[in-house]
């Protein structure tokens, strides 16, 4: 829909501007500073002069989820954190991508339980998830980029919904 | 003075080496007893080490190994012993690494390698398969299943030399 139906086939024209805005959208994704758990401990680490995320882009956590375009949840969602989660999804403004850290909120890992939310794709949608209890800094960045090679094969169709 | 100290301090870290990992090009070297995706291993002469006991899974505290056993025959012989690993499944997303599969398996069929790289946009993707587990079947023996002589791998821990 949208675009392309509208202007007809531009071929070259949205081709580069597709690949443009992608690699625009890949160069500079700020996270939302935004941790639960024990996996948020090395998200930080991913973060500090070891691993550097800013070698990606990712210099800055936002505090706010408005200014943010990336949101790592990092850790196990309880069911009463859970509306919180959604809430700050549904404040980020578009585009936005979730990474699901880690065993807790990806399927609930070891916490098979009343309390824990049994993978947070129950409450928003996630782009990318990342294996390991917690993951280490390395797995993160590893995510990261398969997130990056997922949305350099957006296409502009992609972007209007 | 205390404004000169504070410089100093700093100064004296703009000279020093960057610390930062070039992480995808370069890696850290692990630790040996570092706990990564699993491996199913074989023994020398190709046969799988796994006799589908499914202690893994009773010993698995987040239930992320899925162990189906099927019986083997000496014309389609997978594993010495009566039963084999039909299907052996781990989802990635539920196990934490913590190696107690590794601990119950009484032939050490099962062993946590170094891989770690395990990221997924689709979480299906994440249930690793036991084609997808398994080592390759070592050069100049045969592959599973295979007709062997009756009477020979009749034990599940038989007195094989380890594969390693």
């Amino acid at each position: 829909m949208g675009v392309s139906s509208k202007l007809g086939n531009l071929g070259v024209v949205t081709t580069t501007l597709e690949d443009a805005v992608n690699w625009g959208r890949t160069g500079a994704m700020w996270p939302l500073l935004f941790g639960l758990a024990c996996c948020a401990i090395e998200m930080m680490s991913t973060q500090a002069s070891d691993y550097d995320m800013s070698r990606f882009g990712m210099e800055l956590n936002r505090a706010t989820p408005r200014q943010a375009d990336l949101m790592i949840v990092a850790g196990r969602v309880t069911r009463k954190m859970a509306p919180v989660v959604r809430q700050l999804y549904d404040q980020m403004s578009d585009p936005k991508w979730v990474i699901s850290m880690g065993d807790c909120a990806s399927c609930g890992g070891v916490y098979n339980n009343y309390a824990i939310v049994q993978g947070v794709d129950e409450i928003i949608p996630v782009d990318v998830y990342v294996a390991g209890c917690p993951p280490r800094p390395e797995q993160l960045i590893h995510g990261v980029m398969t997130l990056h090679e997922k949305i350099k094969g957006e296409r502009i169709q992609d972007w209007a919904s | 003075m205390n404004l000169i100290k504070g410089f100093a301090t700093t100064f004296k870290h703009v000279l020093e080496e960057p610390v930062t990992l070039q992480y995808p090009e370069q890696m850290k070297p692990f630790a040996e007893r570092f706990k990564g995706r699993h491996h199913l291993r074989r023994y020398d002469n190709g046969l799988e080490k796994c006799i589908g006991c499914a202690l893994c899974a009773a010993a698995c505290p987040a239930d992320a190994i899925w162990v189906e056993a099927a019986e083997n025959s000496d014309e389609q012989r997978f594993s010495p012993g009566e039963r084999y690993a039909k299907t052996y499944e781990i989802n990635m997303l539920r196990c934490i690494f913590c190696g107690y599969c590794e601990d119950a398996c009484p032939t050490q069929a099962i062993e946590l390698g170094h891989e770690h790289q395990m990221s997924f946009t689709d979480r299906r993707d994440a249930i690793y398969t036991k084609t997808m587990l398994i080592d390759p079947v070592p050069e100049g023996a045969d592959g599973t299943p295979r007709e062997v002589e009756p009477g020979v791998f009749t034990r599940a821990i038989p007195d094989m030399p380890d594969a390693k």
